[in-house]
């Protein structure tokens, strides 16, 4: 934020020698520099969040920071083109019964309005690759420790009609809930600890359900059949309510669930409540009927970098 | 210089046996002696005249529009409360479900390939008829069984559809959606289907064979070229659309497996196969109303379109893009090639917007007037405005991973659909009527629709993004009070309303022109393409003569011969020169 005024600055130094009219129109171009320097370079240091969640996981600010970026460029854009229109509609409004030059082309000027935006996509593109990249990395599928040592706590997630159970394979812990029954009516909670890798296994045992949090930034399709697999890396403690996204029947809107992040060492004494409590993976036991062929699946965007056994059936 | 003076360079229309006798500037009451057979509704229903097969789609699909915004309506009624119980859930099932297939099937494709698209089509190409008139008229009654069999579904015996307009497997499934509503919304899909392939192989026939001497390809107004390749996009996309529902259908009641994972079966592949139709059929629905502002915005401009060709090329390249971005809907599946289908997708905003700045292009340095049908066209280049660049934001994967089943995406489309069919129909509503009655819409009352749409557009979906943002799912019936969407939604339902009121006005003005009919005469707007020439209505097989086609405007280069060549000749001595040469000569 301190740039406007070296660019200010700049401006008066050229300012001196030259005549009046020149004088006005650099005293224009620097206040014009100074009004724009900040939104510009706001945009490169500063991200505005634009009703957005600023996430809670290095997942969803990624996403978040991509968000940000690309609403920027897309109000200036939009901003600019929206301008040109109010701009042409006033500035050529019909003032006589003058025919007007009945122009049909300008090779140049459609090239150039060609270019534009061909560079526009493809810097919009470059970051889009890189951010989805990132927030596609996945752990390699049942991997305890990540490559710096940190542990992976694993968490597989069913979708039903019309609720949640969150499976802790190596924890023994399982939690399911219906509609909005739960902490707070508020549906089944998952506890996941900061700081930590959480690999997650989600999966459909009817229709197609969608696992949403809003503060994660993230959605994913609950698929029958199909095991989808991302990661979360949980940074700030808190309470995030999540929900149900795809048309799933009758109850959908009442499909809810949160997820509530602790510290490592309240998820331990978390887990250790559970299994006293009997919430264990014997409580459920999968019936028979509900258990279509899984098959694990990555995306395929980085389906080189982790290598699943299987492969999804598409 | 008048139009109704024969001049020797008029061309006699191919058709044989045509009508005979009456030169532009004749009226409606003459149009009647050339035809022949029943009269009254018999001859209504029994016409294969593209103009009244045309008027036939235009009232049936603009039913199906009142009837769906009705149930936007309830919808935004039932929000407007964070625990409403207006309706119950499965009744709010039905009617999002509903609101969206008659919205996107039975409004704003017929509204447009079948209502506007076969009246003007043929008259622009300078064309007697569509090229198989028969199977136009099948097109309408399959379409208005189609239509009426998907509305007429609320009344059987476990509701309609209630699963969402896209229908995804397997919750159409026979276990999750039992009923026989399901079942008359995907026969209702097969018939009108069916109706959009007549129709779009109409219309490819009948721009290539039936156009008038002199109009080459690059002679073709912009409106009839969208229409064109619209054609081919139909032949593409609703084949597979109906190779889907008939697979649904077997999955349904003859026991195959085809999307059922129990049997070994694949949900996803509705996905695949319904995207597929569906990502073209957004253009489907997106290229004509491309075209009618396109041919709106010179006429208003008074000055010819501005880059034509690079205009035919963004069509041509967005209708072969939009056959390769289907899976951009399906991002959150975790089981499509990401970064292919998100290049295609940003890749549609170039020639998007090349047509941006074509129309900007058109209007700079012309005399604009604000009509209605002008004024529709300049808002549709806002509305679409905001819907491309949220539309842009959406084919970034991850942006769709935060945004996908939000309200932000249902703000986003319905921006697109509405800036597309409602703002760019409507204008060419407004810009046709004259033509097709013969008779002038109120321009006071059309200004009061205008203004109170535009606003009440605003107001109704920019709290849909925002409370999007703020993690409102679609398609629920219901959310709670802590969520924080209180505020957002009412605010949502007040613009609703104000559209709603907006077509009160509308309307009341088709009331006031059949009440107190001012006459159009055959050119209102001083409009540049055929169908400007012949009379309003326009008499049977459309023409008796036509006027020398050089440009994409000829009835423009006909009415003002002194600036044909201007853009070659800019200065005004060889102008006046030039006009000297062609008054003696007429």
């Amino acid at each position: 934020m301190s740039l406007p005024s070296r660019d200010t600055s700049s401006a008066d130094t050229s300012e001196g020698p030259a005549t009046p009219t020149r004088e006005r129109r650099w005293k224009r171009l620097a206040v014009g520099l100074a009004v724009g320097a900040p939104l510009v370079l706001g945009g490169c240091n500063f991200y505005p969040s634009y009703g957005a969640s600023r996430g809670v996981t290095t997942q969803g600010q990624e996403t978040f920071k991509l968000y940000s970026g690309m609403m920027t460029t897309g109000i200036i854009v939009g901003g600019l083109v929206g301008l040109l229109i109010l701009y042409t509609a006033f500035r050529y409004r019909r003032r006589s019964d003058d025919m007007p030059k009945q122009f049909h082309e300008s090779i140049p000027i459609e090239i150039l309005y060609t270019a534009i935006p061909v560079l526009i996509v493809a810097v919009l593109f470059f970051y889009t690759v890189l951010t989805e990249n990132n927030v596609d990395a996945t752990v390699p599928n049942n991997a305890r420790i990540t490559t710096t040592g940190a542990p992976v706590l694993q968490v597989k997630i069913t979708a039903f009609q019309w609720g949640w159970r969150f499976d802790y394979p190596n924890n023994n812990v399982s939690v399911s809930g219906e509609t909005t029954n739960g902490p707070g009516g508020l549906g089944p909670q998952m506890v996941l600890p900061v700081g930590e890798t959480v690999q997650i296994l989600l999966v459909s045992n009817d229709v197609i359900h969608g696992f949403y949090v809003r503060d994660f930034n993230f959605s994913r399709y609950a698929l029958p059949g199909v095991q989808n697999r991302f990661d979360l890396n949980i940074i700030h403690t808190g309470l995030f309510p999540g929900q149900c996204t795809q048309i799933c029947g009758l109850y959908h809107s009442e499909m809810l669930f949160t997820v509530k992040g602790v510290t490592p060492s309240q998820f331990a004494t978390w887990t250790a409540t559970e299994i006293a409590t009997g919430h264990t993976l014997q409580r459920y036991p999968v019936p028979a009927s509900n258990t279509p062929p899984v098959y694990d699946h990555v995306t395929p965007s980085n389906a080189l970098a982790a290598p699943s056994s299987k492969k999804g059936s598409l | 210089m008048t139009t109704t003076v024969e001049t020797p360079d008029l061309i006699e229309p191919e058709e044989p046996g045509g009508p005979n006798g009456h030169g532009p500037g004749t009226h409606e009451h003459e149009s009647e002696h050339a035809e022949h057979g029943p009269s009254g509704l018999l001859k209504w229903l029994t016409s294969t005249d593209h103009k009244v097969i045309g008027k036939s789609y235009m009232i049936t699909s603009l039913v199906t529009f009142f009837i769906s915004g009705a149930m936007a309506l309830v919808i935004r009624a039932q929000l407007s409360n964070p625990s409403s119980s207006l309706v119950n859930f499965q009744t709010y099932n039905e009617l999002f479900t509903m609101h969206g297939s008659l919205m996107l099937y039975l409004f704003a494709g017929p509204f447009a390939f079948g209502g506007l698209a076969n009246y003007i089509v043929p008259l622009q190409v300078g064309a007697p008829d569509m090229a198989y008139p028969r199977l136009n008229a099948l097109s309408y009654w399959l379409y208005l069984s189609g239509a009426s069999m998907m509305t007429l579904s609320f009344v059987v015996a476990g509701g309609a559809a209630s699963f969402g307009w896209v229908a995804y497997a397997p919750l159409s499934d026979s276990i999750n959606s039992p009923g026989a509503g399901t079942d008359m919304w995907l026969m209702s899909l097969a018939l009108t289907g069916f109706s959009a392939i007549f129709t779009g192989v109409n219309l490819v026939a009948t721009i290539f064979y039936l156009r008038a001497p002199g109009m080459t390809m690059f002679r073709i107004p912009i409106f009839s070229w969208n229409m064109l390749v619209t054609g081919i996009l139909i032949l593409i996309a609703f084949p597979v659309l109906f190779g889907a529902v008939v697979m649904l259908f077997c999955d349904r009641h003859f026991g195959t497996h085809i999307y059922s994972v129990q049997g070994g079966g694949v949900p996803v592949l509705w996905q695949h196969l319904f995207w597929f139709f569906g990502h073209p059929e957004v253009y489907i629905l997106a290229l004509p109303y491309f075209g009618i502002v396109t041919d709106i915005i010179p006429v208003f401009s008074r000055k010819p379109l501005f880059g034509y060709r690079g205009m035919v090329f963004a069509t041509m390249s967005i209708a072969a893009l939009s056959t390769g971005v289907w899976a951009h809907h399906m991002f959150t599946t975790g089981v499509v090639l990401l970064p292919f289908f998100s290049l295609l997708s940003y890749l549609i905003a170039i020639p998007t917007g090349i047509k941006f700045f074509n129309w900007i292009g058109t209007m700079w340095g012309g005399q604009l007037s604000f009509q209605t049908p002008m004024l529709f066209s300049i808002g549709f280049l806002f509305a679409f405005l905001m819907g491309g660049v949220t539309g842009v934001l959406l084919a970034s994967p991850p942006v769709d991973f935060m945004t996908h089943d939000t309200y932000f995406v249902v703000a986003h489309f319905h921006q697109v659909l509405i800036g597309t069919t409602v703002f760019a129909g409507f204008a060419g509503f407004y810009f046709w009527y004259p033509k097709m009655f013969g008779r002038m819409l109120n321009e006071r009352l059309g200004k009061i629709h205008f203004w109170l749409l535009f606003i009440g557009f605003w107001v109704t979906f920019i709290p849909q993004y925002i409370v999007g943002l703020k993690g409102m799912p679609r398609r629920v019936a219901d959310y709670l009070t802590s969520n924080g969407w209180t505020g957002l939604n009412q605010l949502s339902t007040v613009g609703a309303m104000v559209i709603g009121t907006s077509f009160l006005f509308f309307l009341f003005n088709l009331v006031h022109s059949w009440r107190k009919p001012v006459p159009a005469g055959d050119n209102p707007w001083d409009g540049g393409a055929l169908e400007w020439f012949t009379s309003s209505p326009p008499p049977h097989h459309n023409f008796t003569h036509l006027p020398p086609i050089r440009s994409e405007r000829p009835v423009w280069d006909y009415n003002h011969p002194e600036h044909h060549k201007d853009e070659s000749h800019g200065d005004k001595r060889h102008r006046e020169h030039e006009k000297e040469t062609v008054g003696a000569s007429s």
